[in-house]
């Protein structure tokens, strides 16, 4: 018997609005053998994180752990008093949270927060703490391992915040590492870091964990086993290998078909043989308050046809959407709808030029307005543009509302009463009730469970099928964005470094960002992280040149690992245009890249 | 009757007696004058000052005059007052935050200076400086203790239209081309019309306070006339042996500020209350 | 730190701005609203000459933006013109009613700050146990209620039931420490209630706010008891809102002070405001009037830069 964390009949109930209790964890049990991974998954509302608090006998306000038993090591969790679990907690068993960023205390510097579990626990003096701090600073390759805990968080990115995290949980040498979500908030290019920072950290010390996500292509490379949630209950559970090559439930196959994005039916060739383009955006630069936020975009979207804008956060895709929604006025350059100029702001544009061109936000639950029903707020879009009231408008609601397979019987409700994919629907069909040429869906899927997303994204093809309406495709998810897209854009912080159709994007040469890009998407097997080996060592870069912040300077040149010193930080990088139609901004002309990259996968492969 | 139920049955017990102090305080307001035992300006006790007794349950004043009939006619006075007023500054104050969030930023940075220098101006001193100026008439009095309170009722409607405005419901609206005023009327307004109640009970209670303030110290409601704040003046000299009438109509707008008070801070969560005054 | 400076100097920046218009402000309603002060001072059986010869004294025939310079001149330079009623410079009026009422306000503030941060902190630690729901109820009542009627009941418990204080409120010049507490016991208990309470509930909402952020839930998942939870972690991340507590609290002084010296009879800055106002004394109400406003904006200043230093954001280089 080496389990160290053994779970049975664990019970946990919330109190709803009319004050009964209601269970959102039910007869949940596992065992972790010392050393080991686990992995609870599940999607929002499963009770992943829930259990995960409960293993610290805590649980959020308004929760109860109403019954089981929880044993890690010889303690028995749910026995013990306020005072004692204060003494487990940060010491025996710790924590790592999902958004770094919120979870440090803004106004303590980084060592005293570290530290400040061992220091509490009165486990070793603050000199010997704070160098055990910058040791496992080290091992988490973090930047300056001597002098990041001076600062204060406001001060390092997200990721370090991250593994900064993982060093105040492991400076006790805790029995027990919960790691709840902590790479979801992340970047994918700075996820796969971090997750390297925490498997090496893991493996050399042989720590036991339990490691919260709801993504199984990141747990199968986390974790020895996996536990799969639905509803509070456990749906099925077994060794990585087993679930990922095997899964015996229904609901684990569902969740691994989704995982695995589908390719959508491509453009008909009629279609993408057409003349004219349905928009074009030129020499577009744009902003906030004199700070270009997209600087030289150029891009086309063909009638009928989706084009994808990825990026991470910060790279200006969100705003391309609201320029050519109108919403924001271009500084520079233009936007064009069938071949016509667009004014910059909303009010010179005319009501059907407005009418052409519908947007659709990300998050549902802010895309409605919670006091109207969703029969006013479709009804809004046909009286405004079609003059459509009554008998005629109601029919027309009804239409809709099957048109994104909702019954009709949930126009009288209000957004509140919806759910998250039913309300990420009603936002499409109210775009729709527009009967608009082009719908700018700005990462409608990302708020949603993967399971849910799936369907939207089926939907929107389903749609363009049946109304041959266009879609520009904003998402920071490069796999989405290959299922769905006929032409990829791939935006770096405001600049446009690759660009061509989607079966060109499949192989490389690729620009090195959209090469990183591809190469962080965790893959669905085990193994993979280990595969793809260590970070590439960034060449040095010599002060030479023209000063950093040129902005004609290639925008990826802090973070390419093909960077050439004198060149990327001196002069501004050409497009070349590939052979298959693609175009990428970069100094390295394309068989070059071609060549580094298939003798990086060699090397990772080898 | 159903959200009724629902509404009391959500409430906390400080809630509810609120709700009830309220309720008691209001029907009072409007039908108290007709269950008045005795004319209000009648003398008609024997002795000044005189204690609680069954025909004047609140004892008589400093006349002689029956201080239950005077109470209950100054809470008529009082709420009705401070409700106009309230309901001026909360509506008026609501609209601009309202014009300003949907129009330029030039207009909404004029409107915000303007309202930043009224409520720079202490409530009493502001009042005190009109009285002076324009005398302590009864329109003069609800046109200060209405501006007096504008400012505050602008900065929570704007700070609540503000955060709307840049909801992406709001957004879509934009893009689809819609006027100020519908962006104004149907997407923030019903939004934001909670916490807007919420604030106006607060200044409900504010002004209430104000006012009894001012008829304290001789320079709000003038006699004849006289709201519960002017009978705690007239009576002070009562003080000196415990006159009821001394205490009672302080009582009384103490008993209907704090029922406000309670029944608000149980509401629903609506933020920024107990901000202090304005 | 430069970011700090600049936006410091940006917020006194403002507040000097605001302290003009609101100077534009009293003096429009005083003395260019409300019709000629000349007219009016000499009654209607003056002739025209008399009312003339007068304004010309006065300086109301000039334009009103000279006289608002020239009014404005003086109050900077300190010589704010003659009281009306009784002849005296204003400056020396209010040069003698200004300290007493520093003293009353001083003390009220030494006594209710820290009782109102400690009533705060306890009832944000016990959030939602008995002492804070009786805290809060206690709180909640007492923020409604008019200081006039903590005062009259004061007076009748202390002064009259008991008789251990007296009901008017006059400071002798040199006070022995019993005077003191005598004179000043009704007043400053009065005053503070009503502000304790108010800060209080402030301070409370202020740190629990603190308390819901995620942050607070690393700490106690890193071992935090609820004492440390709260100083430790909460309290430096409140500073800023509970400083604007006590300058909104202590702004409300101001206009409690009004009422207190008044029914307390005590000789102080506001009582003579009140005097003013009764005897329709306009240079020394716009007097009275700038001096409250600049308290006002003084104290709200103070809890800004307060809230600029204490911000984590602006922490580090």
């Amino acid at each position: 018997m080496a389990d160290l964390v053994h779970v049975s009949g664990l019970r946990v109930v919330v109190r709803n609005d009319g004050g009964e209790e209601v269970a959102i964890v039910a007869d949940v049990g596992f065992s972790i053998p010392q050393g080991e991974v686990l992995a609870l998954i599940g999607e929002s509302g499963s009770g992943k994180t829930t259990i995960a608090l409960a293993l610290m006998g805590y649980t959020r306000s308004g929760c109860r752990i109403s019954g089981g038993t929880i044993r890690v090591g010889d303690v028995d969790i749910l026995s013990l008093d306020a005072t004692q679990l204060c003494g487990i907690r940060g010491d025996k068993i710790t924590y790592i949270a999902q958004s770094a960023a919120a979870a440090f205390n803004p106004a303590i510097t980084i060592m005293n927060q570290v530290i400040e579990p061992a220091l509490l626990h009165g486990l070793m003096t603050r000199a010997a703490a704070e160098e055990k701090a910058v040791a496992l600073f080290r091992s988490l390759s973090l930047p300056d391992p001597d002098n990041i805990g001076r600062r204060y968080p406001h001060q390092v990115s997200g990721g370090q915040l991250q593994r900064l995290m993982a060093a105040m949980a492991l400076i006790t040498d805790p029995a027990l590492v919960i790691f709840d979500e902590p790479t979801t908030a992340l970047d994918v290019t700075t996820q796969i870091d971090v997750l390297r920072a925490f498997k090496k950290v893991i493996k050399e010390r042989g720590a036991t964990a339990v490691y919260v996500s709801h993504d199984l292509a990141v747990v199968a490379q986390m974790a020895d086993r996996i536990v799969v949630l639905n509803h509070g209950e456990i749906r099925e559970c077994g060794v990585t290998g087993q679930i990922l090559d095997a899964p015996a439930d229904a609901y684990t196959q569902t969740l691994m078909a989704a995982a695995v994005p589908r390719l959508r039916q491509s453009l008909p060739a009629a279609l993408a043989e057409a003349p004219a383009p349905l928009l074009a955006v030129e020499g577009l630069m744009a902003g906030y308050g004199g700070t270009p936020v997209l600087d030289d975009i150029n891009l086309a979207i063909k009638r009928g046809s989706t084009l994808g804008v990825i990026g991470e956060s910060g790279s200006g895709k969100s705003t391309l959407a609201r320029v050519i929604a109108g919403l924001i006025a271009p500084a520079r350059g233009r936007v064009l709808f069938n071949g016509e100029p667009l004014a910059g702001s909303l009010t010179e544009r005319t009501r059907e030029q407005l009418r052409r061109i519908q947007i659709v936000f990300q998050n549902a639950d802010t895309a409605l307005n919670p006091s109207l029903s969703i029969a006013r707020i479709l009804a809004r879009p046909l009286a405004f543009y079609r003059g459509l009231r009554g008998d005629a408008c109601t029919r027309r609601i009804t239409e809709l509302l099957d048109l994104v397979r909702l019954p009709a019987d949930i126009a009288t409700r209000l957004p509140g009463e919806l759910s998250g994919g039913q309300k990420q629907r009603i936002n499409l069909a109210r775009a729709l009730a527009a009967e608009p040429d082009l719908i700018l869906c700005d990462e409608v899927t990302s708020a949603l469970d993967t399971v849910v997303g799936a369907a939207i994204l089926d939907l929107l093809a389903e749609l363009r099928q049946e109304l041959k309406v266009s879609y520009m495709f904003i998402s920071h998810d490069i796999s989405t964005v290959r299922a769905v897209c006929d032409e990829i854009v791939v935006l770096y912080s405001g600049r446009k470094v690759e660009s061509g159709s989607r079966q060109a994007l499949m192989a490389p040469p690729f620009h090195p960002y959209t090469d990183l890009l591809i190469s962080s998407v965790p893959e669905l097997r085990c193994g993979w992280l280990e595969q793809v080996g260590a970070a590439r060592p960034l060449p040095v870069m010599g002060a030479a040149g023209a000063a950093v912040d040129t902005p004609a300077l290639c925008s990826f040149v802090a973070r390419c690992p093909a960077r050439i010193d004198g060149v990327c930080n001196a002069i501004a990088a050409p497009r070349h245009t590939l052979a298959d139609g693609r175009e990428i901004l970069c100094h390295h002309p394309a068989n070059e890249l071609l060549e580094r990259e298939a003798r990086v996968r060699q090397e990772a492969t080898g | 009757m159903r959200w009724l139920d629902n509404f009391v049955g959500r409430l906390a017990l400080s809630g509810r007696i609120g709700l009830a102090l309220v309720a008691f305080w209001l029907l009072l307001a409007i039908f108290g004058p007709l269950l008045a035992p005795y004319e209000v300006g009648a003398v008609v006790a024997e002795d000044v000052f005189a204690p609680l007794s069954l025909a004047f349950p609140l004892g008589s004043d400093y006349l002689g005059r029956d201080m239950l009939s005077r109470v209950l006619s100054g809470t008529r006075f009082t709420a009705g007052l401070a409700f106009a007023a309230a309901l001026s500054a909360s509506s008026l104050g609501t609209s601009l935050a309202l014009f300003a969030t949907v129009s330029g930023r030039w207009i909404d940075e004029v409107v915000s200076r303007a309202m930043d220098t009224l409520i720079s101006i202490p409530s009493k001193i502001f009042a005190l400086v009109m009285v002076a100026a324009f005398g302590a008439s009864v329109p003069l009095l609800l046109f200060t203790t209405a501006l007096i309170y504008l400012p505050g009722a602008y900065r929570i409607a704007r700070a609540l239209a503000v955060n709307l405005n840049t909801m992406e419901y709001v957004q879509v609206a934009r893009v689809r081309g819609e006027g100020r005023i519908y962006i104004a009327c149907v997407e923030i307004l019903p939004n934001m019309i909670h916490p807007i109640l919420a604030d106006f009970g607060l200044r409900f209670m504010f002004v209430v306070l104000l006012l009894s303030g001012m008829s304290f110290l001789g320079l709000g409601v003038q006699p004849p006339d006289a709201d519960l704040g002017s009978l705690v003046r007239e009576n002070i000299s009562g003080l000196g042996e415990g006159a009821p009438a001394v205490v009672m109509p302080a009582l009384a707008i103490a008993m209907l500020t704090i029922g406000v008070n309670l029944l608000i801070d149980s509401l629903p969560r609506a933020g920024g209350r107990n901000a202090g005054e304005p | 730190m430069n970011n700090v400076i600049v936006l410091v100097a940006k917020r006194i920046g403002a507040a000097a701005l605001t302290l003009l218009l609101v100077s534009a402000v009293v003096f429009a309603i005083t003395s260019l609203l409300p019709g000629d002060a000349a007219e009016e001072a000499l009654g209607q059986g003056a002739t025209p000459e008399t009312v003339a010869a007068l304004r010309t004294e006065l300086g109301l025939d000039q334009p009103g933006h000279l006289r608002y310079l020239h009014w404005l001149g003086g109050l900077v330079t300190g010589n704010p013109g003659q009281s009306l009623a009784n002849h005296l410079p204003v400056s020396e009026l209010v040069a003698s009613r200004l300290p007493k009422s520093m003293v009353l306000a001083g003390t009220t503030a030494a006594v209710s700050v820290p009782l109102a941060l400690l009533l705060g902190v306890l009832s944000a630690m016990f959030r939602g146990g008995k002492v804070d729901r009786v805290l809060n109820l206690f709180t909640l009542s007492m923020v409604a209620v008019p200081e006039f009627l903590v005062a009259t009941l004061a007076v009748l418990i202390f002064a009259v039931k008991l008789h251990w204080l007296s009901a008017l409120s006059s400071p002798p010049d040199n006070p022995t420490f019993a005077q003191f507490l005598r004179v000043y016991a009704m007043p400053v208990m009065t005053l503070s209630f009503v502000i304790v309470a108010q800060m209080a509930r402030m301070t409370r909402a202020a740190l629990i706010d603190q308390l819901e952020q995620t942050y607070v839930e690393m700490a106690v998942l890193k071992g935090a008891g609820p004492t440390r939870v709260v100083l430790r972690h909460a309290l430096p991340n409140a500073i800023g809102p509970i400083a604007n507590a006590i300058a909104l609290s202590l702004s409300y002084l101001l206009g409690g002070a009004i009422i207190v010296e008044t029914i307390f009879n005590y000789p102080g800055i506001a009582s003579l405001m009140v005097d003013a106002v009764t005897s329709r004394d306009m240079p020394l109400l716009q007097t009275c009037a700038m001096i409250f406003c600049a308290v006002y904006l003084s104290l709200v200043l103070i809890a800004d830069v307060c809230a600029i230093v204490s911000n984590p954001r602006l922490k580090g280089h």
